[in-house]
């Protein structure tokens, strides 16, 4: 393989804090060899292999923090090769995958598993999680050291969360130890039980039982009482609340270390959008306020908010075609993140830069990995995109096995043009 | 007169009676009228009219009833419609059909109109999307019981003349009744003042945000009250921990003639049945022929779904 020579493109790296006209050259073994401005067409060698960006957006393939894959077990909602072409069409270059599969991801037998398919039937770089706790009870806690060794990126019991607070914070305490990165879902589960949208005038309206905010904001306060006692790696995976925001927001400033994550669903949606029981609006944590929303939006500008997740939960069509309380949980998303990010910049909400970094250098420094950035010598994991191409969300035409997504038919503004993985053009729209 | 000839013209495009929020005034008001021609036919000795001869009606209740199934049934059976009451307790729901395949299997039997009631909430509006008859909704989840809340309004109407400008006061399990929601849209549709009391855990979420004041002292809820709707408290509200005990909630929320005392003194009494007597309202007021229209609701029952059975049965 030659040297690609990249030319012409807006360049962002925000762990570099660039942003600059250039270009980029990819070497033979699919690394950044140079990037920048110094990159031109008027300084490449004779019959380079060049490709034109024409003035378009170049930044990191994205980082996506909370994916969930069908396999083992949901193969039907979506499986490795599937879950890589919707990512890649959406420039997103690596995930975490959630361990909530079947048999659940709790021992080192099923690393080597997921190590392997997602070698054999993807293109993006996968990073496997594994569960906080066996089968995700609550009860007995996983072999973090020994999983951590095997390539588990992180611990999260994913759509569930550990309510014993002693085997929290023992967990806690050991991970502190095994430097395991810990991510939890705040979801009280007494308080959430039978929760089917947030708690609030709408779930009256509609006599669907509500999730309070204290679900979460409880679960929060609890984790940073016991991180001031155990100091691990601690994420909270998503929140949703305002008031969770307000709890963060204090702990953050009394010097407490720990990052935080949202969905894009929670930020670019509210309640009312959940509209006459549209199911594919029932999500976890819930779609709440527009106050909620805004407060979200605010702790991403404010740096409050490290991440930004697609939230990836793809469920088949039979599985939502049932009343609100019997419909499965989750939506469809990992290609449309980067889209819907853009409209947060579009609509100047959020700064380009910040919510670049939010979907690729940020979740990559949370995981320790070498991911999210244009560093020379990295693999050149790169996405292209049209800034300002306007097109409108057709849940047909989407990648994914499953079509569940919360914004059929909305209009969006970006659209993903290349994707490159270690180098090689893995993508590209029409 | 004008206003008159216009409302008159107003015709009932929708074909579903999924809930009182999606009903219009002039359609409530239609509902009404026809009920109240049905009233006198219901006392005659010949009952029967050949309105909806030649109609289906399936009667779909997913959720044990007593008097709203016999209601619709007889209300059917009334207007000459074909009715046929399934049995969930062994169907294939039971065996883990969906409530969509369920329908389309219905439907292809051609009914004309589906009555449902589901524990779930949206259950209706889910049918209603993909059945080509008319949809009526019997009472979903916690949501909406739109008979039981125009029945309640004929009544009313019946006995005090009309519903506007009257105070009512709504008591008890707020917050897991349907019956609730539809009298609190539809009073307030129909121009009255509506008062909702219960202890704050029965209260829920923003319930003022549907034009209500709400009460937790039962004798200020009642203050000059025109009319007094009891609940019925469910028995396993107490296991959850909603409440203390039965008597508590007694001393502070049943209905006894010292609390009605607080209103009106030609206040009417009205209760959706079934009723827990010493639980939720005094056995002795339930009773009394003079305050209490109990019974009447039910009779008036069967006028109210005859007249929705009329109106929303599909056009062909």
């Amino acid at each position: 393989m030659r040297d690609k020579y990249l030319i012409n493109a807006r360049i962002i790296d925000p762990k570099n804090d660039l942003d600059e006209m250039g270009g980029l050259i990819i070497d033979s073994k699919g690394l950044i060899k140079a990037v920048g401005k110094k990159v031109s067409n008027g300084n490449l060698p004779a019959g380079a292999s060049k490709i034109d960006l024409k003035k378009q957006l170049l930044i990191p393939g994205l980082v996506d923090m909370r994916v969930f894959v069908g396999e083992p077990g949901y193969e039907y909602k979506e499986n490795f090769r599937t879950l890589s072409n919707a990512a890649l069409s959406g420039g997103v270059t690596s995930v975490v995958s959630m361990p909530n599969t079947s048999p659940v991801i709790d021992n080192v037998s099923m690393v080597d598993f997921l190590k392997r398919r997602g070698r054999d039937k993807s293109r993006i770089n996968i990073f496997p999680a594994a569960t906080l706790t066996k089968n995700t009870e609550g009860k007995q806690m996983t072999e973090f050291g020994l999983l951590k060794r095997k390539g588990i990126i992180g611990f999260t019991d994913g759509i569930k969360t550990v309510q014993d607070p002693q085997v929290m914070a023992r967990i806690m305490n050991l991970a502190s130890q095994s430097e395991a990165l810990i991510m939890q879902h705040a979801e009280d589960n007494i308080l959430s039980k039978n929760g089917l949208i947030n708690e609030g005038e709408i779930s009256t309206r509609l006599g669907l039982q509500g999730i309070p905010f204290l679900a979460e904001k409880i679960i929060v306060e609890r984790d940073l009482a016991f991180l001031e006692e155990y100091f691990c790696r601690y994420h909270i995976s998503q929140v949703s609340s305002e008031k969770t925001i307000s709890v963060i927001r204090r702990a953050k400033k009394e010097g407490k270390v720990f990052t935080t994550g949202v969905s894009i669903n929670n930020l670019s949606l509210n309640e009312n959008d959940i509209g006459d029981f549209r199911t594919f609006l029932k999500l976890s944590p819930p779609l709440r306020t527009e106050n909620d929303r805004k407060a979200l939006v605010q702790a991403v500008n404010d740096g409050i908010i490290d991440v930004i997740v697609s939230d990836h939960k793809p469920q088949d069509e039979e599985s939502k075609r049932l009343t609100f309380a019997q419909a499965a949980t989750g939506a469809s998303g990992v290609e449309t993140l980067l889209p819907l990010a853009l409209e947060l910049f579009h609509n100047k909400s959020i700064k380009l830069k910040r919510l670049i970094s939010s979907i690729t250098s940020n979740p990559a420094k949370i995981l320790g990995v070498n991911k999210g950035n244009l560093d020379k010598g990295s693999d050149a994991d790169l996405c292209i995109v049209d800034l300002d191409k306007k097109w409108t969300v057709d849940k047909d035409k989407l990648k994914s096995k499953s079509k569940n997504t919360p914004i059929e038919n909305r209009k969006l503004q970006g659209q993903v043009l290349k994707t490159f993985v270690k180098g090689e053009l893995a993508y590209e729209g029409i | 007169m004008a206003i008159i000839k216009k409302l008159k013209a107003i015709k009932i495009e929708q074909n579903h009676l999924l809930g009182i929020q999606n009903l219009s005034f002039s359609q409530i008001n239609d509902i009404l009228k026809q009920a109240k021609t049905f009233i006198t036919l219901n006392k005659s000795s010949s009952k029967k009219m050949d309105i909806l001869r030649g109609k289906t009606q399936i009667n779909l209740f997913f959720e044990p009833s007593t008097r709203t199934q016999s209601s619709f049934e007889l209300a059917g059976k009334r207007l000459g419609a074909d009715v046929m009451s399934m049995n969930i307790v062994n169907s294939a729901i039971k065996k883990g059909e969906t409530l969509i395949d369920t329908a389309m299997t219905l439907n292809a039997m051609h009914p004309d109109i589906i009555v449902i009631r589901h524990q779930d909430s949206g259950a209706p509006n889910l049918l209603s999307q993909k059945v080509n008859c008319s949809v009526i909704n019997a009472g979903d989840g916690r949501r909406e019981h739109p008979t039981q809340a125009l029945l309640d309004a004929l009544t009313i109407i019946n006995r005090k003349g009309k519903v506007e400008g009257l105070k009512i006061a709504i008591c008890g399990d707020i917050l897991h009744s349907r019956v609730a929601r539809s009298n609190i849209y539809l009073m307030n549709l129909l121009g009255a003042e509506v008062n909702v009391v219960a202890p704050k855990t029965l209260l829920p979420h923003s319930i003022e945000r549907l034009g209500v004041k709400a009460y937790t002292d039962m004798k200020k809820g009642l203050d000059k009250c025109d009319i007094v709707m009891m609940l019925r408290l469910q028995n396993e509200r107490m296991q959850g921990s909603f409440l203390p005990s039965a008597r508590e909630y007694y001393e502070y929320f049943g209905l006894t003639p010292d609390k009605l005392k607080m209103a009106k003194k030609d206040a009417l009494i009205m209760h959706p049945g079934p009723m827990n007597r010493g639980v939720e309202i005094d056995t002795n007021l339930a009773d009394d022929i003079n305050r209490s229209v109990i019974r009447e609701q039910v009779e008036l029952g069967v006028a109210v779904r005859m007249a929705c059975l009329k109106i929303f049965c599909k056009k062909t």
